[in-house]
């Protein structure tokens, strides 16, 4: 089920700049979706016109089939956001903020349910504190409780983890599988190619504005990754030149690579293999190495 | 309608009132008593009665009614600046809560305020002076329709402000001024004509002139046309309110 859909998106500023070009994206029920793209790409413009924060100029954004304009008091009931600034109430006392947004979503007050986000982001110990006093990586953990407070269907976190320690951002991932499995929707933005590799389902890239790729993050890596083969020979070996040539292989010292890519290339590892053995090379090693997400996000934002 | 949206902004306010009760009450208080000392006891011996009325109770409608239309502009516009300064307003804009709740929620809580810090100080006056009121449900309205009213205006110049200089600029430059010179410490009947003339352009005459008829029966001009002016400005605010959210201005990018 497509729970959220966006359909022809754009968004011009009056300086005559266009943060987003005819964006067209679907997000499924249940999924985790990443969105990375660099500085000023359009990752925080479109979430915030899907929650209501900016306004389009023109297409349509539907939540569970409602439009965000039209029906936005049942669109914003299904969504919690966690906006990049950490923005709070610094005299607040956190367990005060929890039921602020509560109220704000119009839900009826659960002191149960409040106990329940605070003791799965760690914050009971501070639920009497004033938010002013908390760390940089437990104020995040207060947004992000505030935005779960109403118990929204969809997360949106904007670079929920920049400037978090490493520990708070695994801590973070786990939690965000958790609500995985309870059925939110988790739609976030990020700069760490990690954080997608590590949680996401489906990874879009948007570079100035515009959706470059929307893929499942394991076809996507299959894709348009590239395979090296090393491998590391027993010494040098006079027909080397002809087979290096052939294969257009990178010789460092006693390590020869040879790199494809499964959209552009065949395979000729096989074929590779099988003449150094007829050429008498002997093979001491062979590693496989896959492109990872973020040699792939560098060629595509690149481009 | 998101009743508990409303009231989860209003509470929020109110709480913000009682974590700053020096500011928000005790400041006010004790300024309203220095105008009493200094104005009444010092200065009020020498005048005499103004309209048939002892001018320390004369000042006293006057007194209050400069008093929360000030708290309710600052208050109002405070409230709704600061999560726009902080950045917190994004949670407001993301809630499924609509323009007019929104502002419900914020202008009455900066009304609640101003109803409260006014009746405070009637009550310390009482300190002072012996108090009349010979109309006190008219006295009540006036209160609570003029503190929503400038809550309102309030709400406005906070959308409006991008600095806090802003904020201050309206209330003053405009504000402040009008009410001095809006008979707050003196009857329009005492000024030369032209003055007179000229004061009746002025709109807080109009406040403060029917809320001292709600004390001692007597006003500069008709309670009707007080009555009808509060009521144009309060539709006013309203109408420019809802413009505001309808085109998203200062909010939304």
């Amino acid at each position: 089920m497509i729970v959220i859909d966006i359909k022809n998106l754009n968004k011009s500023y009056e300086n005559g700049l266009k943060a987003l070009k005819n964006i067209n994206l679907s997000v499924r029920s249940g999924e985790i979706f990443a969105l990375l793209g660099p500085n000023g790409a359009g990752k925080s413009t479109l979430i915030n016109i899907i929650c209501g924060i900016s306004k389009k100029t023109s297409g349509k954004v539907t939540i569970f089939g409602k439009d965000n304009i039209l029906d936005y008091k049942f669109t914003r009931s299904k969504i919690g956001l966690v906006p990049q600034e950490i923005a709070t109430d610094s005299f607040e006392k956190v367990i005060n903020t929890l039921k602020f947004s509560r109220g704000l979503f119009n839900k009826v007050p659960s002191d149960e349910y409040l106990s329940f986000i605070l003791k799965s982001l760690n914050l009971v110990t501070k639920k009497n504190n004033q938010i002013r006093t908390l760390s940089g990586g437990m104020k995040r953990r207060v947004m992000i409780a505030k935005a779960l407070s109403h118990e929204p269907k969809i997360l949106f976190l904007d670079e929920p983890t920049a400037g978090v320690d490493v520990n708070l951002r695994k801590t973070l991932w786990n939690f965000l599988n958790k609500l995985k499995k309870n059925g939110v929707t988790i739609f976030l933005t990020t700069h760490y190619i990690e954080e997608a590799e590590n949680i996401a389902d489906r990874i879009g890239i948007i570079n100035n504005g515009e959706i470059v790729i929307t893929e499942n993050k394991k076809k996507l890596i299959d894709k348009l990754g590239e395979k090296k083969i090393i491998i590391t020979i027993n010494s040098s070996h006079n027909k080397i030149s002809y087979i290096t040539k052939k294969y257009q292989l990178k010789k460092n010292k006693n390590k020869l690579s040879y790199i494809y890519n499964s959209k552009k290339n065949v395979d000729l590892s096989a074929s590779l293999l099988s003449d150094l053995v007829k050429s008498s090379v002997k093979i001491d090693d062979i590693e496989i190495e896959k492109s990872n997400l973020e040699e792939i996000f560098l060629n595509m934002v690149e481009k | 309608m998101n009743l508990r949206g409303i009231f989860a902004i209003y509470h929020f306010e109110m709480s913000r009132m009682f974590r700053t009760v020096s500011q928000s009450i005790a400041s006010p208080v004790l300024s309203t008593a220095l105008y009493f000392i200094v104005f009444g006891s010092a200065i009020g011996s020498k005048i005499g009665n103004i309209d048939g009325v002892n001018y320390t109770s004369f000042l006293v409608p006057g007194l209050i009614m400069l008093t929360i239309l000030n708290q309710s502009v600052s208050n109002a516009s405070f409230g709704i600046y600061f999560p726009k300064f902080s950045g917190t307003i994004y949670e407001i804009l993301s809630a499924p809560i609509s323009p007019i709740e929104i502002t419900c929620g914020y202008v009455l809580a900066a009304a609640s305020k101003s109803v409260l810090v006014g009746l405070i100080i009637l009550i310390t006056s009482a300190f002072f002076i012996e108090i009349t009121i010979l109309h006190p449900f008219w006295m009540l309205l006036f209160l609570i329709l003029m503190s929503i009213t400038f809550s309102l205006f309030g709400f406005i110049i906070g959308i409006w402000a991008n600095d806090f200089q802003k904020i201050q600029l309206i209330p003053s430059f405009i504000l402040t001024p009008l009410t001095f010179l809006g008979g707050s410490f003196y009857s329009i009947g005492m000024l030369p004509d032209f003055w007179q003339k000229l004061s009746y352009v002025n709109p807080i005459v109009y406040l403060i002139s029917s809320f001292r008829w709600s004390f001692y029966g007597k006003s500069d001009v008709n309670v009707v046309v007080s009555i009808s002016a509060t009521l144009f400005f309060l539709i006013l605010c309203m109408v420019f309110v809802s413009w505001i959210f309808k085109t998203g201005y200062k909010i939304k990018t």
